[in-house]
């Protein structure tokens, strides 16, 4: 019932591509933005130092500020060992589709947003409020994007739907695909917390997201929140390019069709990312009360799919 | 072993609850004695409810339910007959499931109005309730049903209005009694019409007018639907008939409170799905599209305004009303499903609906003790003024995080099983008709998704504000751990709602009796696959989900920071220090972000809805920038009350003003008034 090589295949990929996909994003925005930038495998050597410094924790922190890097981490782990990444069969697609992918993710931010409040600090009841209100605003359109493409595979199990997508490229040019992944980019800036929505780099007080919430942490468990944010970065690129570009996976699991399909999947990563690093240089960063008109945009894009879907069934 | 039969054993939870009622009010004088008597018996009586429900509910086939006379009629047409058949009986497992953990928790609980108000009264009180609801649930005839329900409304007034030397208590009382009437109005009117076409008032012989084809084509039929409806759905909590809720439920003692929002509200939905699924026969489309929007408004506006709210208690309460409309999503779905012609994504319809009502149930009234109990440490409900009691208060905050994330529908508790099967059988509802409401299935899943963030937010505001951080008052600070009793009433609900999300397909036998009744299929076999490990849609191909699964598989990668630990940081030491402070001398609670604080981007956003309004009000001597005191308030409008209600009630006074007119005392018009529709009478008579 259980694939057990696989699980621990995908485990080890995710861990290990994540950060270098987080490397590739910040030093290809550095080239593009004239600056040389970090190495690629820089965040590597840091989370290796995060990893191994001493840590201080709030006096005024409980047990949930220790709980939540832990849970960040493996949730991003689960969701993404749901997503079929080399291969068309995902490892634990049996234990839930796309449904539970977004449920992992909003796991970990749960209890991210808590870790923020625990210290008793502004700055990270800050982040908690807006990450929590912006990905809530986010959600409809990923929802209904999501349906788009679960109604044409009559399934919500991911592999199925990756499965279902197989076939003549040219049907990938319908119009209703294209606004569901349009739709679904949108929401990946605002959840990854990219730039229009966000800014990874800044910590400048008043405009941070992400890093808000992790101000307080520091040592092991800032390292298993950057690898955690990575990792779920990783899950949604994965989910966004194999959804809607199911070509080059393995079918059957033998070794060359797999190495077949990394190539493939690593490919289609990279295109991506050089997606988000344009998007990221040519636009600056919007004002927290404009991201909802750009995630309504978005929530526009998924209704149109859809209306394409109904109007002219395949 | 035979004498163990579903009648047996409710009889003998009446009679303990009998025995609450009286052994209460016996020892009035006594408070701890009273409080003992009064929460044993209903313990007692809730343990039997629960096996009476489980025998019900355990047979396959279905079980034939008996029909009991509690009591021989004297009046034709009217007799005090119970019925145990599946539909009652699941729901009485709702309500004795919780009536458990409430009364092992009010043993505790009641302490804290010792010397204060009479703890006798409380119980009494609690049993009567905890009793008429019972009855609600298995009442098989109009009127019997009709009595219950009176006796449940009444004895919730009471228990609303409570402490009423607060001003605050004895208004929530009066709106919840006017609202409740205003209800019980429209049930009557529904039984009514039942009436004529069936010709009596057993719930039998409704029952058989689902197959009678003249009924069926008849108006009245709809007007039944619009009557119940409203009926029901005054007492559920559905917007726009909501805002009594809200007011009423955080004013009652929290163990009464967590009863109203975990079962009292659930009776409107078990009318509902009485009426709809067993009387009415056959649904007409348009009842499926009415049901199923105003499930979906009513999540959606009960969420945001329960992001609005700073206090506690009041802020669950408005999310009852949100997951009153997630059930009602279900039944919706179920109601377009049976319409057109799929009566097996009916049944998962409505099993989501089902699945959602007692999860509600046992979240709900769990976040709820917790509040209880909080409010009791810190003698306040309003979160501005807690904080720091997860260190305080550690037993209480972790079985409030549980009812928080299942509440929030996280993998992998309950909550994100029942909205999973709703979500699925929303999706496959666009398959099922051509026509263009076929739009409205996926859209409700977007708004589902909507108020599934939106009430992650909300918990992690009542969370982390209520639970986290510094406390903001001198009484959060010196809050204590509540006693052990209001503990383990917690302990059983979280229990409950772990074993609801771990093992789905283990609870959805239960249900099978109930859909049999209703749709006349078991599903529960076909939503199960491996051994019951996997939880699945009926469809073939459809999605899966497995919580046990996602939770092993966690708990092995907890592996990973394990690993990690020992590899990289074994020599690495945890300092604990203060909080970055800018600089300046320490961190002060004022400087935590509040509720309000936190729920403002969520006010902006949605400020067509909320109307907000602040006024801020500084005194400084150089600068602005340099305040001495600053003076904040916000508010809210609650736009159903200003908009609607209010304009009614003006109307209302006012068009009583004018009836003055009539009455202007003198004998001569008076009698006139008499004569004029005596007359009239007589012309039509003839």
């Amino acid at each position: 019932m259980l694939n057990l090589p696989a699980i621990l295949l995908q485990t080890a990929l995710l861990l290990a591509l994540a950060p270098l996909v987080t490397g590739l994003i910040r030093n290809w925005k550095a080239k593009l933005q004239n600056r040389r930038g970090p190495r690629l495998w820089q965040p590597y050597f840091d989370l290796a130092k995060f990893l191994r410094k001493d840590m201080v924790i709030s006096e005024h922190a409980s047990w949930v500020f220790r709980a939540a890097p832990h849970v960040v981490l493996i949730s991003s782990l689960l969701a993404g060992l749901m997503v079929p990444m080399a291969a068309t069969q995902a490892p634990l697609s049996l234990f839930g589709g796309v449904l539970a992918v977004i449920g992992l993710l909003a796991l970990g931010r749960f209890f991210l947003a808590l870790g923020g409040l625990d210290p008793g600090s502004a700055f990270g009841g800050m982040g908690s409020s807006r990450e929590m209100t912006l990905s809530a605003i986010a959600e409809p359109a990923l929802m209904l994007a999501i349906f788009t493409v679960a109604i044409t595979a009559g399934s919500t199990d991911l592999s199925r739907i990756v499965a279902t997508g197989q076939g003549p490229v040219l049907r990938l040019l319908d119009p209703a695909h294209l606004m569901a992944f349009a739709a679904l980019f949108i929401v990946l800036l605002a959840e990854t917390g990219r730039v229009p929505v966000d800014n990874p780099a800044t910590h400048l007080e008043l405009t941070m997201i992400h890093e808000g919430m992790l101000l307080e942490y520091s040592g092991r468990y800032l390292a298993f929140l950057e690898w955690g944010a990575s990792v779920k970065q990783l899950v949604l690129m994965a989910l966004l390019v194999n959804v809607f570009l199911p070509i080059g996976l393995s079918a059957d699991g033998t070794a060359a069709s797999l190495a077949l399909g990394l190539a493939f999947f690593l490919a289609k990563i990279l295109v991506l990312c050089a997606g988000v690093v344009v998007v990221e240089t040519v636009n600056a960063k919007l004002r927290l009360f404009r991201v909802p008109d750009l995630l309504s945009a978005s929530f526009v894009l998924a209704t149109l799919a859809l209306m394409g879907k109904f109007l002219f069934p395949q | 072993m035979h004498a163990l039969t579903p009648e047996f054993l409710l009889r003998s939870a009446w009679c303990a609850y009998g025995v609450g009622i009286l052994g209460s009010l016996l020892c009035l004088r006594k408070e701890r004695l009273a409080g003992l008597v009064g929460f044993s018996a209903a313990s007692l009586a809730s343990l039997c409810g629960i096996m009476a429900a489980l025998s019900a509910l355990g047979g396959n086939p279905a079980r034939e339910a008996a029909v009991v006379e509690l009591w021989p009629s004297l009046v034709p047409n009217v007799s005090l007959a119970v019925k145990l058949d599946a539909l009652s009986a699941f729901f009485l497992l709702v309500a004795s499931v919780l009536g458990l953990a409430l009364s092992v928790y009010s043993l505790g609980y009641a302490g804290g109005f010792h010397g204060r108000k009479n703890v006798g009264l409380l119980g009494a009180f609690y049993n009567a309730l905890l009793l008429a609801t019972t009855l609600v649930f298995m009442a098989n005839n109009a009127f019997f049903f009709l009595i219950a329900w009176e006796i449940m409304a009444l004895t919730g007034f009471c228990l609303v209005s409570f402490e009423h030397e607060q001003d605050e208590a004895r208004r929530a009382g009066v709106l919840y009694f006017v609202m409740s009437h205003i209800g019980t109005g429209f049930i009557i009117l529904g039984f009514l019409t039942l009436f004529q076409a069936s010709g009596g008032y057993g719930f039998d012989g409704f029952h058989s007018l689902s197959g009678n084809a003249k009924w069926l084509s008849s108006n009245s039929r709809n007007a039944t639907f619009v009557f119940f409806l409203v009926g029901f759905g005054i007492k559920a909590g559905i917007v726009p008939f909501h805002i009594w809720l809200p007011a009423a439920h955080p004013v009652a003692p929290s163990n009464v409170s967590a009863f109203l929002s975990g079962v009292l509200i659930k009776t409107g939905i078990y009318g509902l799905t009485r009426v709809f699924f067993d009387f009415l026969g056959a649904p007409p489309m348009w009842w499926g599209v009415t049901v199923l929007i105003l499930g979906t408004v009513s999540a959606v506006l009960g969420v945001l305004y329960a992001l609005m709210q700073h206090d506690l208690k009041r802020l669950l309460a408005y999310h009852s009303i949100e997951n009153i409309g997630i059930i009602l999503m279900g039944l919706g779905a179920a109601l377009l499903f049976l319409q057109n012609d799929h009566p097996l994504l009916a049944t998962l319809a409505l099993v989501a609906g089902l699945y959602h009502t007692i999860n509600h149930a046992l979240f709900k009234a769990l976040l709820f003790l917790g509040a209880g109990a909080v409010a009791q440490a810190t003698g306040t409900r309003d979160m501005e003024r807690m904080g720091g009691l997860a260190r305080r208060m550690p037993r209480t905050a972790f079985f409030f995080l549980i009812g928080a994330v299942a509440i929030s529908a996280l993998p992998p508790l309950n909550g994100f099983v029942s909205e999973w099967l709703t979500y699925q059988s929303l999706l496959q509802g666009f398959g099922t008709t051509t026509s263009l409401f076929r739009l409205l299935f996926p859209l409700s899943g977007a708004m589902l998704a909507l108020t599934g963030a939106l009430a992650a937010a909300c918990f992690v505001k009542a969370f982390g504000i209520t639970f986290l951080a510094q406390p903001r008052t001198e009484r959060a600070a010196n809050a204590r751990e509540a006693t052990s009793s209001m503990v383990a009433g917690q302990a059983i609900l979280a229990a409950s709602c772990l074993f609801l999300g771990l093992f789905p397909t283990v609870f959805l036998r239960l249900l099978d009796p109930v859909t049999e009744q209703l749709t006349g299929w078991r599903i529960a076999g076909r939503l199960s696959l491996a051994n019951g490990l996997v939880l699945s849609t009926a469809a073939p191909g459809g999605g899966t989900v497995s919580t046990l699964g996602i939770a092993a598989v966690g708990l092995c990668l907890l592996f990973i920071p394990l690993a990690l630990w020992l590899v990289f940081a074994r020599g690495s030491r945890t300092r604990i220090g203060p909080t970055w402070d800018c600089g300046l001398k320490g961190l002060t609670p004022q400087m935590e972000y509040t509720a309000t604080g936190f729920s403002k981007p969520i006010r902006m956003i949605f400020k067509a809805l909320f109307r907000p309004r602040q006024e801020v009000q500084r005194e400084y001597d150089y600068s602005p920038y340099f305040a001495r005191t600053i003076r904040f308030e916000a508010h809210v409008e609650e736009v159903f009350e200003t908009r609607i209600y209010r304009p009614l009630n003006r109307m209302v006074l006012r068009l009583s003003g004018r009836m003055r007119a009539l009455q202007a005392g003198s004998l001569q018009a008076y009698l006139i008034y008499i004569f004029i529709p005596l007359l009239l009478l007589l012309m039509f008579a003839l």
